[in-house]
């Protein structure tokens, strides 16, 4: 249900955006500590955007990885386990998230979907949603 | 329709989407310029750069909500705990002690598996705002900004000294959007098991205060108290920790200490 409120505010920032023009994908990049589950939030924007104008959209997730730098020995590093956040190189847990924190919408295709007239076909849009992560 | 362009080196611009229109001087632009993706042109799509933050409205209501707090003089907590950990118990223990203290309270109640009914909200005193949390997607998990703006027409901002915002029991949404609040305040009980704050970080991230609550149940548990706040530190290193109990009020001197100097 985490996915599905936050798809809630994504489209929120699209409908703007958009201005009344058709969407084809939406390019979002989310740090690895907003704990954001891709396929699950790819679901649930198909759920959200069902039989609207953003049906049939394609979401595009680019997932940003957290990245600490350590104030006492200065070192910046990515952090694979985001559960422990600790200093890469002296194991400091005195340290700044620099990267991983994003959610943003950074930009969006307009054009009309494969196979949806312009504004979208209700009833047809929550299968055609599918996720493309490129990392 | 015209094209925008914004550069690494910060320029920004805009022009024609045509294939004639499309050629830039040589040497206006770095080498690794891209017109974002090629693929959109093959449909005859275009990208539109939005480089927006998916709660930047949620956060301009709650900076709005904060600015008319500040306005009355009202300071205001936002309450989130996952589900059965006391929230409501400690609310009314907290509105208790304000009315013997003779600060003015207001609640807004989000949480839509509540027992607190509105009768004995009033004879806490309190004023008190509810929302009506069950009308989204089989209920809401979390309050906005938004939400609570509507909330406060319901209460008389000028005739209250605190305000606290009593969350849904949710360990995930609430901790994603800004109400407006001056600090952020998290349950959790003991009853939860140590690792809580390493399997929800970005809730205890979020979180100003932790109260640990119903520490009047150690003698019959093992969860291991350090370790919780070991694994608190780790997520958390800033975070105030009251160790409570709503049950029998044991530790919620220091608690209200803090609330009246927040």
């Amino acid at each position: 249900m985490h996915e599905l409120s936050l798809c809630g505010a994504i489209a929120d920032v699209v409908e703007r955006a958009r201005a009344g023009r058709p969407v084809t994908t939406v390019h979002l990049r989310i740090g690895r500590l907003r704990q954001v589950v891709p396929d699950t939030l790819t679901y649930c924007w198909g759920l959200v955007t069902a039989g609207g104008p953003l049906g049939g959209s394609r979401l595009d997730i680019d997932e940003v990885p957290v990245v600490l730098a350590c104030r006492p020995c200065g070192a910046s590093t990515e952090v694979a386990d985001v559960l422990v956040l600790a200093c890469g190189v002296c194991d400091s847990a005195d340290v700044e998230v620099t990267e991983g924190e994003d959610f943003l919408v950074t930009s969006i295709d307009l054009g009309v979907a494969p196979g949806l007239s312009e504004g979208g076909a209700p009833g047809e849009s929550a299968s055609k949603a599918t996720s493309e992560r490129e990392n | 329709m015209g094209r925008f362009h914004r550069h690494d080196d910060g320029t920004e611009h805009d022009h024609a989407h045509g294939a004639d229109a499309h050629a830039h001087p040589q040497g206006s632009h770095p080498q690794d310029h891209q017109h974002g993706d090629h693929s959109g042109y093959a449909t005859g799509g275009e990208r539109i750069v939005v480089l927006e933050r998916i709660f930047a409205e949620n956060d301009r209501a709650a900076a709005a909500n904060r600015a008319a707090f500040d306005a009355a003089g009202v300071r205001c907590v936002n309450l989130m705990s996952a589900p059965g950990a006391g929230k409501t118990a400690l609310l009314a223990h907290t509105l208790a002690h304000l009315r013997d203290q003779g600060v003015r309270a207001g609640v807004v109640e989000g949480d839509i598996e509540t027992s607190l009914d509105a009768d004995r909200l009033a004879g806490l005193g309190a004023q008190v705002a509810l929302l009506n949390t069950g009308s989204g997607f089989g209920g809401e998990c979390h309050l906005d900004a938004p939400m609570v703006a509507r909330a406060l027409t319901a209460l008389d901002l000028a005739a209250l000294d605190v305000l606290l915002i009593e969350n849904v029991g949710n360990l995930v949404c609430p901790a994603e959007f800004d109400v407006g609040a001056h600090a952020r305040v998290m349950i959790a009980a003991v009853t939860e098991g140590e690792e809580k704050p390493l399997k929800y970080p970005v809730m205890f991230r979020a979180c100003d205060v932790v109260l640990v609550n119903k520490i009047d149940l150690l003698p019959h548990l093992d969860v291991d108290l350090e370790l919780f706040r070991a694994n608190l530190a780790a997520v958390n290193p800033s975070a105030t920790v009251f160790e409570v109990s709503a049950r029998t009020g044991e530790g919620l001197a220091a608690w209200h200490d803090w609330l009246a100097r927040l």
